[in-house]
């Protein structure tokens, strides 16, 4: 075996299949960030070539800055993402916690209703949402894609989060009960942070379909200053005539926000998907 | 202060009864070390009178009151884990204060017992490292030290010694022996292993599915076990057990003889058999002698031995070592 490993040819096999993944992964985004610096006539003739002197333009990103208010999309699509993000960890990581640390009546029933989410897509439910915050009055506010993506992303993080904190140590735990510790602080303080890296796998996991989410927006909260950047990029698309330019030029800055998240977390994700390999 | 009563507990988790009405009473300043095999509810019996685990019936006193509905912290007990169970992200010093900060004692008490311990302990070096730049002896220590600090009329040890290597554990074992005579404080002390309880006990409690099998000195269980269980327990290598009919006895159901009991001969003895394996450790000699249908006997020679494998020897029981066993178990005497 150790010498299938080391052996030049299957680490070239495999540095190749993973290049190629990368490849194809990044393709779009490629295509997409190319495109948006080029002329409409050049995306057009040559979809593929990097812009040159002639081909060079920066027409989309000015029409993205002039026409609607897309600082104000952006705005919103960070304030959505942020506080649902850090609702979803913070009751998800409680719920977790609770799960995993106590023992009550309907414990296993509890896990497998909050469970339950990560089977059935939240969608099914758009009109009955549509009608509970037509009622409450909460139509065209960010609270409603708040509240929605929460109740999106709080599923997965307990599950994904209760099977982390069964295996935090209960000695440890319990040294903090004998020491007098609330249970509040040993769970910030104690259990928090030795499940970092699944907080973070979480996060990211929570945190891309929020941000590229068009439907909720647009049923929800379609209003001009409360539109989010993927609902914003909408308007250069028409029936008959599309922005090409502009569209590309603001989904090439809408990846900038979410790459910089990404980046914030990758280093402990890593560690979250191989913690259980490598130990 | 220190003592400690235990008033018919019992601990069931769903339908299972894993502790089924335990009695105890330890006096102020004594060693009690509780043992037993796996899953024989002696950790649970430790949590429930720290105060981790709540008793299904039964009532814990420290020093004559109640404390069945008193949290951990207000108990006045402090407990080691197997898995010292340091705080990762303090250091030692912090590591060690922090049930006092918690309780908001004055910072000059915390510093004096803090350095009080570290003294006793010999942490001087560790106290601003963290637990993850520290050795497992040195967590443990850490971990005791932390009990110390807080001065508790209780000890409680969970396993302490089971996540170190066979030399640490004999010196960590002669400092929690140390540490026992200076403080002069309670302690409860939970094991599997018999070498353990044997060296550092006032006390032996020797726990089987639940139920108190016996309690006693080391040297009671080992010279005079109340039955089967507590005899196989205590001891090694092993008791052996003989039906007593293979050797035409008609007194006893079982006769018990411990291995350092027999003696082997060439001429004649209480019974015969053929050596199946001889191990050497040095200072004794552990031979297994098939009986057939006795079963497989252990005898430990002091010294060292040689035996041809399948010679035929003799093994002659020390009459007076002999220990005779009824039907249900329990030692005739």
């Amino acid at each position: 075996m150790s010498t299938a490993r080391h052996s030049p040819f299957h680490s070239a096999a495999a540095h190749a299949i993973l290049i190629l993944y990368t490849i194809i992964a990044l393709f779009p985004v490629f295509v997409i960030v190319v495109n948006a610096f080029k002329s409409r006539k050049a995306i057009f003739r040559e979809p593929l070539a990097l812009p040159d002197a002639e081909s060079f333009s920066l027409i989309g990103f000015e029409t993205v800055l002039k026409q609607g208010d897309f600082l104000l999309y952006f705005q919103n699509s960070l304030i959505v993402t942020v506080v649902s993000l850090f609702l979803v960890l913070l009751f998800g990581a409680m719920a977790a916690f609770a799960l995993s640390e106590y023992r009550f009546k309907g414990n296993t029933l509890m896990g497998l209703y909050l469970a339950l989410g990560i089977m059935i897509p939240i969608r099914l439910g758009t009109v009955a949402i549509l009608q509970m915050m037509v009622a409450s009055g909460l139509v065209n506010t960010r609270t409603a894609l708040i509240l929605v993506y929460t109740a999106q992303g709080l599923p997965l993080a307990i599950f994904i989060l209760s099977e982390f904190m069964r295996q935090v140590s209960d000695d440890l735990k319990n040294a903090g009960r004998i020491d007098g510790l609330s249970e509040y602080r040993i769970f910030f303080r104690l259990v928090l942070p030795l499940v970092r890296p699944a907080m973070a796998t979480v996060a990211v996991f929570t945190m891309i379909p929020i941000w590229n989410d068009l439907w909720f927006p647009l049923i929800l909260a379609p209003a001009e200053e409360t539109k989010t950047i993927t609902l914003g990029a909408q308007v250069f698309i028409g029936q008959f005539v599309t922005n090409w330019n502009a569209v590309l030029a603001a989904l090439s800055l809408a990846i900038l926000p979410v790459l910089v998240l990404y980046l914030i977390f990758s280093r402990q994700l890593i560690r979250g998907i191989t913690s259980g390999a490598v130990k | 202060m220190g003592s400690l009563a235990l008033r018919n507990i019992t601990k069931s988790f769903g339908k299972v009864d894993v502790i089924k009405g335990v009695d105890l009473d330890v006096e102020d300043g004594e060693f009690v070390i509780f043992v037993g095999p796996s899953g024989c509810g002696k950790s649970t019996l430790l949590r429930i009178i720290a105060g981790l685990e709540d008793a299904s019936g039964g009532s814990v006193e420290i020093d004559g009151d109640a404390v069945n509905a008193t949290p951990p912290s207000k108990r006045g007990i402090a407990m080691v884990f197997q898995t010292y169970a340091l705080y990762p992200h303090l250091t030692v010093k912090d590591n060690m204060s922090l049930g006092l900060k918690q309780a908001k004692r004055p910072p000059a008490q915390i510093a004096e017992r803090v350095d009080l311990a570290t003294k006793m302990l010999s942490l001087e070096p560790y106290l601003e490292r963290r637990p993850a730049e520290l050795s497992g002896g040195q967590r443990q220590r850490v971990a005791i030290g932390r009990a110390v600090v807080r001065k508790p009329k209780l000890f409680l040890f969970d396993e302490p010694l089971s996540n170190l290597d066979a030399a640490l554990r004999v010196n960590t074992r002669l400092e929690i022996a140390r540490l026992h005579r200076e403080l002069s404080a309670t302690m409860i002390y939970v094991t599997h292993d018999q070498t353990e309880a044997m060296t550092l006990a006032d006390r032996i409690v020797v726990l089987n599915a639940g139920r108190i099998e016996q309690i006693g000195t080391p040297m009671e269980l080992y010279n005079d076990p109340a039955n089967l269980f507590v005899a196989g327990f205590i001891g090694s290598p092993q008791m052996n057990f003989v039906e007593a009919s293979a050797i035409g006895r008609e007194d006893a159901r079982t006769i018990g003889i411990r291995p350092e009991h027999i003696s082997v001969s060439t001429t004649g003895g209480d019974l015969k058999g053929r050596v199946s394996h001889v191990e050497h450790l040095g200072a004794d000699t552990n031979v297994y002698l098939d009986c057939g249908r006795a079963g497989l006997l252990c005898i430990r020679l002091f010294g060292e031995h040689q035996f041809e494998i399948d010679s035929e020897i003799h093994a002659r029981f020390d009459e007076g070592r002999i220990y005779r066993f009824d039907d249900k178990g329990d030692i005739i005497r």
